[in-house]
Formats: structure tokens, C-alpha cells, sequence
């Protein structure tokens, strides 16, 4: 039996196990005080997977199954990860790399893949970013592609999400694949006794991953054509402030608020500018004596709100689009590995220049579900979500998500 | 630089790291545990609080056998604390110098939520205990020179205190030797190789995978066919689990748990909670005899 352990790293003998081993009317000898330590510090291995790889390796595989009353799921579904037509949708396959660069650096690859409905493989880069370790004055860069710091949903990967598919105002405002684009970020953790973090993002604004601002060319916003500019100054990005506080009350809840903004130029030409603001609210319950983190109760909720310049063409003149959306959301954890969450949805405000464009008519939706996760690394969903569509017909939607993660422990933020 | 330092400000992961390092920093640190005792260590939220605690810390002691593996990377990387990154000065992995049990052979998820490192549940050893404690001594010490003899005098008091109860406990339980339990998860392994007992049988089918009827039929034959009578159970595991076992086998359900503060009179005191487990367990099995 090992009861006596030799600490090579201390060279040092521990003999407590022998100690232990007395009987108890023997007083054991007080320890002689032990040389001060010397010599260089100890080399700590780095975390995740016991360090034993450069590199954590992730598979995360998402799919649905499921139908709606509507025939064109897409007009439904605003997401570019949510269920895309009756019967079953990859609707998301995401490899992750991630681990230290270096001592200053932590580096991280998210690669999508997805199969579309004619069968073809769509493969996405969806983030690739490094993120800085050790800047002093709670400072932190973060350079690559990635999903922007807007509110509480955009930043984060579908598997992550309490609901099979993204909120209508996140398809609204960011399209589907969500506000992500390559750039930079700078982030200050404020030296105040609570949580405060400021960051702000600069990042290229065009593209069909910044749909309200340069977007694709030849695609239509608010009946407006887009032909997006290249960047002559630096006026030409897209910014993204957003500051974020967070608050505990007693041992087991906690509150997170925030708000985002996103300011850029758009694709209607002209100089014209795209402003949209957004307030997001999180607060959480868990049991002190939390098996597996439940039970717990989460809510959270998201505003926003849009103002789109749009400029003048031949036939069109200049004129400013405002709309807004939001959703609020609660999820009941029950008992270890089983949650039942609801969820309201509405957008709405100008319709712009084509009234017949769905993509900005008003909707509602009212969304249940209830999840089994079988451990942390599968987990199936049955959601059933009814949609309230002007100038469409409504919607009776069933979709059933299975979740399987291969490959290195997730970690999940708050 | 450090001379400039009035208290090191110590982050633990878990509670019972954090009662070793008040034990050996004593009125030098000031200490902070992120995970409740009462709570499942392996789902901690990374609630943005603990971001903060973790900027301002000097050292952060986590196990280093992926126990935190699900909550405290995101919290690290929030931090952006230099000194508490792995390979930083204050970064203590208590995992250093202990032999740890159940190394998988191979990584297989099939066989539950196993950790590559080994079972991360060693502190219930409390040899391992001594272990962390002369590492934390050292690493104050490294990080705070001018109080270094204040920390050995109190990791000499905090050993001479262990060291004279790990006697006791010996005794306490010599009488029992080779007894079979059953646990709700393998924490007990450490505990019940130190002092005879054998921990082979757990009411989850494998770790992490809750309990199921048919494996909880399994059990309840193993513990007639064995003869268990103690079943033990911790804060947060399902009691009600445990209670319809016990009931159906005739075997006695002891309150414990790894971490200080988790059972009464334990707070912030790693030698008082092996006290009161050792305690609790003697009893019952005095009891059952």
C-alpha cells in the first residue's frame, strides 16, 4: 500500500501515511520545520484534457426533426442553424479546436459544417479567433473572426441555446447567421468590486454575416437594393460598444445585465448608416445544494431596436426605417437532467419599401419545450412553437433536436 | 514587489483547498472558495462574480484533475490574470505530488464521465491533505517571502493537528476493516483505501450517469449478497435515491460530504469535516454491528 508518497517535485518524504498508521495514544513527533524552498518555481501543466494534448478536440452534432403546418419552413425558421423543412435538417455539425497559443494568447477554431436541403455540404468558418491571457490593467484583445459581443444570444453557438431555434429578433436584426465578421475586440474588466465589463468591437461590415449593415450585394433590405462600399477610412467598420455589470443576490441567484450597440455603415450606399441598440437582462436561481446544477430557474430577455438610413436611388428616395424586436424567455430546471422552458418572440416596426417582404413584417411566437439530457454530452428536445404572422398564414411547428458532443468537456460561460 | 503585498488574496476552486490555505496562510491570505459545499463540484456556475475574485487574486488553487473542467477555463479566461494562468506564479494544481486513483486506461465516455487524470476525489485521503498543505506553504512562501516563517509555523500546527486526528481515525474505524459501502459516486475511493474500508459498489451505474432502476436493482443484490449496511450520501446527491435503497435492504443512510461547511460545524475546517465523517461513518457501522 502506498501510505508513503514521495514528492519528487519537493524532494521532500511525506510520511504522514506511516503517522496514520500508529495508533492513536502515540503522539506524533511535531514536524521539523522544513528548509525554505528553493530554486526556480515549479512548472505548472496546463489545463483541459490534464494537459495532455496541445490542443482540445471537439465534435458537437446537432439535428432536428419535426413539422409545421407551414410547407416553407424557411420563412418560418429565421436561422441559419434552425430546422430548414419538414422531416430532419443537419442543423449543425461544429468542429472546435481550441487551447493556449502561448503564454499570451488563447486560440480558438470553430468550424461548421451543415448539409442544405438539396443534400449539399456547407462548410462555415465560423470563428477563428486568438484572445489575449495576461494584459495587465484588466485588458483583453481578441483578434480573428468571431460572433460579436451583442447581447446575450448572438456571441454564442446554437448547442448552447435553451430552444431549438434562434429568437425572431436575432434573425431579424443579424440574419441567420447571426452579427459575426472579422476584427477586433478590446475588453476592460473595471477595477469596481462587482462585475463591469466595457468592450468594444471594431470589425468589417460587410458580408451575409452583417446583414443590417454592408450585407451581400444584389440582396434586398427593406425593398432596398444593397451594393456595399470597400473600406476607405476607418468609418467604414462596424462598432460594437457593450457593457455588462453582474450582481449576486445571497448564495443562489445571481443577475446579469447589459446593453450592446452596433453602428456601421450599410449597403444602400450613399453614406448611409445602420444604428441598432439592444438592453438584454439574465437572471438565474440554483439550489445550494445543486445536483448536476439543478434544480434552477433562468430567465432572460433581449430588446432591440433598429434604425436603417436608407439612401436615395433612381427610383426610391432617401428615407429612415425603424423597427424592434425582442423575446423572453424562461427555463425550469426540474430535476438533474430535465428542464421545461417557454418563450415569447415579437418583431416589428417600418415594413420599408416592399410591404410584401416578409423578412419585415410584424410576428409573434409563442415557443414550449422540454429537454432530457441523458448526461452533459447528449441531450433531446421536443419543442412545439405557434407563430403569428402578418400578411402570413400562422404556424403549428413540432421539432424534435438530439444533440451529441464528441471529444474534449465543454465549458460553458454564464 | 511583494513586500508591498498586506494579505495574498487566495482563490480555491472548492472549499476544502480553501480551509487548507486559511489553515496555512492564517491572518496573511485572505481566502475565497467559488464552488458552495453543498453544491456538485462538477457544475459550478461561472457566474461573472467569480471572474472578479479571480482578477484580483495572488494564487488559485484548483484540482488538476479536470473535476473544474466544465466551469473554470471560461472564468480564467474572464480573469486575464497573468499571475493565476496556468503557468503562473499562483497557480496551485493540488493534483502535484498525489497518487491518484481509477486512471482510466483508455478514454471512453461509454464507461461514463471519466477523467483522463484519474479520480479527482483525493482529498478525502487525509495524507493528500498534507500533501496540498506543504504546497500551499511553498507557494506562499514563494510569493510572500517576508511571511515565510508564519506560514510554516501554521503548516506545521495545521500538520501536527492532522496528523495527530488521522490516529484517531485509524482507531476510530481499525475495527471495521475490509467493510463494504455503497456511495452515490466513486468520492469515497480515497477515503475508504486510507482507512480499510472497500468502496466498490455506487448507486450511479457509471460516473455521472444517474442512478437507473434496473442498476439500482443490481445493487440492492450486491449489498444482501455483501452484507452492506452503510449507504452514503452528500448534500446534493438525491437522498430520496439512497433512502428507497436503504429501505428495501435494511442498510442505514450517513449523511457526509467532501467538502468543509457541507456538514454542520465543519465550516471553513478540512481536519473538522474528516472528523465528523469519520464520526458519522464509525457510528453507523458500530451501529449495524
Amino acid at each position: 500500500m502506498a501510505i508513503v508518497r514521495r514528492l519528487t517535485r519537493f524532494g521532500v518524504l511525506l510520511t504522514l501515511g506511516v503517522a496514520g498508521s500508529v495508533s492513536a495514544q502515540e503522539t506524533p513527533p511535531p514536524a521539523p520545520p522544513p528548509a525554505p524552498p528553493a530554486g526556480p518555481p515549479p512548472i505548472t501543466v496546463a489545463s483541459g484534457a490534464a494537459g495532455r494534448n496541445y490542443l482540445n478536440l471537439s465534435v458537437d452534432g446537432l439535428i432536428a426533426v419535426g413539422a409545421s403546418t407551414e410547407p416553407d419552413v424557411p420563412s418560418l425558421e429565421t436561422g441559419g442553424h434552425d430546422p430548414a423543412q419538414r422531416g430532419f435538417t443537419v442543423q449543425n455539425v461544429e468542429v472546435v479546436f481550441d487551447g493556449a497559443v502561448d503564454p499570451y494568447f488563447r486560440g480558438q477554431a470553430n468550424v461548421i459544417l451543415q448539409i442544405d436541403p438539396d443534400g449539399e455540404t456547407v462548410v462555415e468558418l465560423e470563428e477563428a479567433y486568438a484572445v489575449t491571457t495576461s494584459l495587465p490593467k484588466g485588458l483583453q484583445v481578441k483578434v480573428g473572426q468571431y460572433l460579436t459581443e451583442f447581447g446575450r444570444i448572438n456571441p454564442t453557438h446554437p448547442h448552447t441555446w435553451d430552444f431549438v431555434d434562434q429568437p425572431l429578433v436575432s434573425g431579424r436584426m443579424f440574419g441567420g447567421d447571426g452579427l459575426r465578421s472579422v476584427g477586433a475586440r478590446i475588453s476592460w474588466l473595471m477595477p469596481v468590486p462587482f462585475y463591469s465589463e466595457l468592450m468594444v468591437s471594431a470589425q468589417n461590415a460587410k458580408g451575409e454575416t452583417a446583414t443590417s449593415f454592408g450585407g451581400v450585394a444584389g440582396d434586398v433590405v427593406f425593398g432596398r437594393p444593397l451594393d456595399p462600399e470597400d473600406v476607405k477610412s476607418a468609418g467604414d467598420l462596424l462598432y460594437v460598444p457593450r457593457y455588462a455589470a453582474s450582481f449576486d443576490i445571497g448564495e443562489t441567484q445571481t443577475v446579469v445585465v447589459g446593453a450592446s450597440g452596433a453602428f456601421g455603415p450599410n449597403g444602400t450606399g450613399g453614406g448611409a448608416d445602420t444604428a441598432i441598440a439592444g438592453i438584454d437582462a439574465l437572471w438565474k436561481w440554483k439550489s445550494a445544494r445543486a445536483e448536476k446544477g439543478f434544480p434552477s430557474v433562468k430567465v432572460q430577455g433581449e430588446a432591440m431596436t433598429r434604425r436603417y438610413e436608407a439612401a436615395a436611388t433612381p427610383l426610391l428616395p432617401e428615407d429612415t426605417f425603424e423597427d424592434h424586436g425582442g423575446y423572453l424567455q424562461a427555463v425550469w430546471g426540474i430535476k438533474p437532467m430535465w428542464t421545461l422552458g417557454a418563450r415569447y418572440d415579437r418583431v416589428g416596426g417600418d415594413v420599408g419599401d416592399d410591404p410584401a417582404d416578409p423578412a419585415h413584417l410584424p410576428r409573434e411566437r409563442a415557443s414550449l419545450e422540454g429537454t432530457w439530457y441523458p448526461t452533459e454530452y447528449s441531450k433531446l428536445r421536443l419543442q412545439y412553437a405557434y407563430d403569428d404572422r402578418t400578411g402570413l398564414a400562422d404556424a403549428h411547428s413540432v421539432w424534435l433536436q438530439f444533440e451529441f458532443l464528441l471529444g474534449a468537456h465543454a465549458a460553458h460561460k454564464f | 514587489m511583494t513586500s508591498l503585498i498586506l494579505a495574498l488574496k487566495v482563490v480555491a476552486t472548492t472549499p476544502e483547498y480553501a480551509a487548507i490555505a486559511a489553515a496555512v496562510g492564517g491572518d496573511q491570505v485572505k481566502v475565497t472558495a467559488l464552488a458552495k459545499p453543498t453544491e456538485d463540484p462538477h457544475f459550478v456556475d461561472a457566474k461573472p462574480s467569480h471572474i472578479v475574485t479571480l482578477n484580483k487574486a495572488d494564487v488559485l488553487i484548483q484540482g488538476g484533475a479536470d473535476l473544474e473542467v466544465g466551469w473554470l477555463p471560461p472564468l480564467l479566461e474572464g480573469a486575464r490574470n497573468a499571475k493565476i494562468n496556468p503557468g503562473g506564479p499562483g497557480h496551485v494544481r493540488a493534483s502535484e505530488g498525489v497518487q491518484l486513483l481509477d486512471v482510466p486506461a483508455a478514454l471512453d465516455r461509454s464507461l461514463g464521465d471519466l477523467h483522463a487524470a484519474g479520480n479527482p476525489h483525493f482529498m478525502m485521503d487525509p495524507a493528500n491533505g498534507k500533501i496540498v498543505a506543504d504546497h500551499l506553504c511553498e507557494v506562499f512562501c514563494r510569493l510572500d517571502a517576508a511571511s515565510c516563517p508564519a506560514y510554516q509555523k501554521n503548516r506545521d500546527a495545521f500538520d501536527a493537528r492532522l496528523q495527530a486526528k488521522v490516529g484517531e481515525w485509524t482507531n476510530a474505524l481499525s475495527a471495521f476493516k475490509g467493510k463494504p459501502i455503497v456511495t452515490y459516486h466513486p468520492t469515497w475511493r480515497y477515503f475508504a483505501a486510507r482507512f480499510g474500508l472497500v468502496s466498490e459498489v455506487y448507486l450511479e451505474p457509471k460516473p455521472g450517469i444517474p442512478p437507473s432502476p434496473p442498476h439500482l436493482a443490481e445493487v440492492m443484490q450486491k449489498m444482501k449478497e455483501q452484507g452492506i449496511r452503510l449507504l452514503l450520501v452528500e448534500p446534493f446527491q438525491s437522498r430520496k435515491t439512497a433512502e428507497a435503497v436503504a429501505e428495501r435492504t435494511g442498510a442505514t443512510v450517513v449523511d457526509v460530504c467532501q467538502f468543509p461547511g457541507g456538514l454542520p460545524g465543519t465550516d471553513s475546517d478540512y481536519v473538522a469535516l474528516l472528523d465528523a465523517d469519520v464520526k458519522a461513518i464509525a457510528a453507523a457501522l458500530a451501529a449495524e454491528r
